[in-house]
């Protein structure tokens, strides 16, 4: 083997490779958030003067534009933007003053936690469900199985949301998000009844793909030649059903998983809106109605570092799952 | 008349054999019907029409759904928000499907350095939740219906690029193809007979599964104030609206939410049937 050989082999090595894509990819990301979000200049001019911008004298536009620092070229602003997002403040959100990392640090951990909550919710669901349809196919539970996955599917989480907090709080008089918003470390009961309704919503749009995935595959490794070895040597059906089956079945389940994380990420803009959660959903929202675009475009990058995180945790806990993946 | 046994059967006979794709296909024609109604305002109210004398009724034979909270019909609204709704969806998934498809084909195709572009391309937009793209995308473009349908279709073509892709990397190596290659038939001649019928089907299947999440996306747009905007009638919209009265009027909350649901479901019974149809190894027979 040769020296480039050898260097090649190392550069190009999984984990090598893997890190230089995740890098590359989440340098375009940035580009395309910049060039999304910032393409027309001005409007953070027109945002915080609303129509007064009319009035006012090309002097002063030319200051406002400085102040923003939308006076320099293109490729100047998304250096400046890249240097205040690796470097720490992240740029300031305009109508508070405060440093969109600081808004972030407070806001990110409230959706992390949403988001873990919704998924662990949503696998326990998903799985079972699908345990429940797959035991019998074709039977009165499958069909009851597979409608809620379709309803679950189908139903919107705004629309369950909505009938949520309606039939709490004006049934029930019982709506925690209607207080302020507590954190974990400071009242963990309060906290957890206020994330309990948002997460049951956005765990039902995990638990409808997962509930499928975990259908389909358990029914495929029900045939499985191991299976049948495994029935016949007299394990008991419940050891067959968990050790056998299901442990089988796993890497579809974390796959989808997986992808629908991100798909949560989503769901908690709508969701935290609903239930008033100061979350990163929020503070997006909040940002594009203001028209700020410094706080959009950081957030939004930084759910999207959020996004790639999960993909890489989802790599690592297949090697966890399935030990056939070591390379 | 008689079939001939020997005769191949179409997609359309595998299709009618599924009850999910019937029942999902008779919901989808059912929205398409009550759109139709929308565009040429067979209503019967004026979706913008207020009645503050008629506010908050239940529903009964003149307002079939009940009243919101300015005395607007229900009903009307609904359907006017249907239509509004499929247009941005349809729009948006037709965009995306033309040119996600010729990319992901071409990539798939001419491989190298443009195979990796628009790999790379695809994959900075798969790591956007899809509602936080398309809210980001409208926030600079605008909210009309076609730029909330362009900022739909961003969201959306990676994914047909995925799906048109996949299947071409493994039938060009197919030793069919690369003999009409030897034989020195043009490339366009080879993507077109031979490519491009392997790549309809997980496409068509693509298409009703992408409707259903663009009609998911448009309405959650709409709720989050940032699609169709009041007075205009917009399922998300009308959901948004009824928040605060869905206490005392149940109604107002349920039918849009209803529409929503049945469509959905619709599109995602319909891409059930189609995948069973139109993939040879799952046809039960």
């Amino acid at each position: 083997m040769s020296f480039g050989e050898r260097t090649s082999r190392i550069l190009l090595s999984t984990p090598v490779l893997r890190i230089g894509s995740i890098f590359t990819t989440l340098f375009g990301i940035s580009i395309f958030v910049f060039l999304v979000l910032r393409v027309i200049p001005g409007d953070s001019i027109v945002g915080a003067f609303g129509i007064e911008t009319g009035v006012l004298t090309p002097e002063q536009i030319a200051q406002l534009k400085i102040y923003y620092g939308i006076d320099k070229s293109l490729p100047m602003q998304y250096l400046s933007w890249m240097q205040s997002f690796l470097t720490g403040n992240m740029g300031y959100s305009y109508s508070t003053g405060i440093s969109i990392a600081s808004l972030t640090a407070k806001a990110l951990p409230v959706t992390i936690e949403l988001a873990l909550i919704g998924t662990i919710l949503g696998v326990v669901m998903g799985i079972a469900v699908g345990t429940f349809s797959a035991r019998k196919p074709g039977s009165i539970r499958d069909f009851a199985g597979q409608l809620f996955g379709l309803m679950a599917l189908a139903v919107p989480g705004f629309v369950l949301s909505t009938t949520i907090v309606t039939i709490m709080a004006n049934k029930f008089h019982y709506f925690p998000n209607g207080y302020e918003f507590v954190r974990l470390w400071e009242d963990p009961w309060m906290n957890l009844q206020q994330m309990m309704f948002p997460g049951l919503v956005l765990g039902i749009a995990v638990a409808a793909p997962v509930m499928r995935t975990t259908r389909s595959a358990l029914l495929e490794t029900v045939d499985k030649d191991f299976v049948r070895t495994a029935i016949g040597k007299g394990v008991s059906p419940r050891k067959v059903q968990t050790r056998h089956i299901l442990r089988n079945s796993l890497i579809p389940i974390v796959t989808m998983t997986g992808i629908q994380f991100g798909y949560l990420l989503g769901g908690a803009v709508i969701v935290e809106n609903i239930f008033s959660l100061p979350g990163m959903g929020r503070q997006v929202l909040y940002a594009i109605t203001r028209r700020e675009y410094a706080t959009v475009q950081s957030s939004v990058m930084v759910f999207a570092i959020l996004f790639i995180a999960i993909n890489v945790i989802t790599d690592l806990i297949y090697r966890k799952v399935d030990p056939r993946i070591k390379k | 008349m008689k079939r001939d046994p020997l005769k191949p059967k179409g997609g359309f006979y595998y299709y009618m054999q599924s009850t999910s794709g019937i029942v999902g296909a008779l919901l989808l024609i059912f929205m398409v019907i009550v759109s139709i109604c929308a565009v040429f305002g067979w209503l019967p109210h004026d979706p913008l029409e207020q009645n503050v004398e008629f506010a908050m009724q239940g529903p009964s034979t003149t307002f079939w759904f009940g009243t919101d909270e300015f005395g607007r019909d229900i009903f009307s609204r609904s359907l006017d928000g249907m239509r509004r709704s499929l247009t941005v969806s349809v729009s948006a998934v037709s965009i995306a499907a033309t040119i996600g498809v010729t990319l992901g084909i071409l990539s798939g195709y001419l491989g190298r350095w443009f195979d990796q572009l628009v790999v790379r391309l695809s994959d900075v937009i798969f790591a956007f939740p899809a509602i936080l793209l398309a809210l980001a995308i409208v926030s600079t473009l605008g909210n009309s219906w076609y730029q909330t349908s362009l900022a739909i279709a961003v969201v959306y073509t990676p994914i047909f690029i995925r799906v048109a892709r996949g299947p071409v990397l493994t039938v060009k190596e197919m030793d069919y193809v690369k003999v009409t290659r030897i034989l020195g038939f043009s490339s366009l001649r080879i993507l077109r007979k031979h490519i491009l019928p392997n790549v309809t089907a997980p496409i068509v299947v693509q298409v009703a599964l992408s409707l259903s999440w663009a009609i998911l996306t448009e309405s959650g747009l709409s709720f989050l104030g940032l699609g169709t905007q009041p007075p205009n009638a917009s399922l998300g919209l009308m959901v948004s609206e009824a928040q605060s009265i869905a206490a005392f009027a149940w109604w107002a909350l349920f039918f849009p939410s209803a529409f929503i649901t049945i469509v959905v479901v619709g599109l995602n019974l319909v891409g059930d049937g189609l995948r069973d149809a139109l993939d040879p190894a799952r046809r039960s027979s």
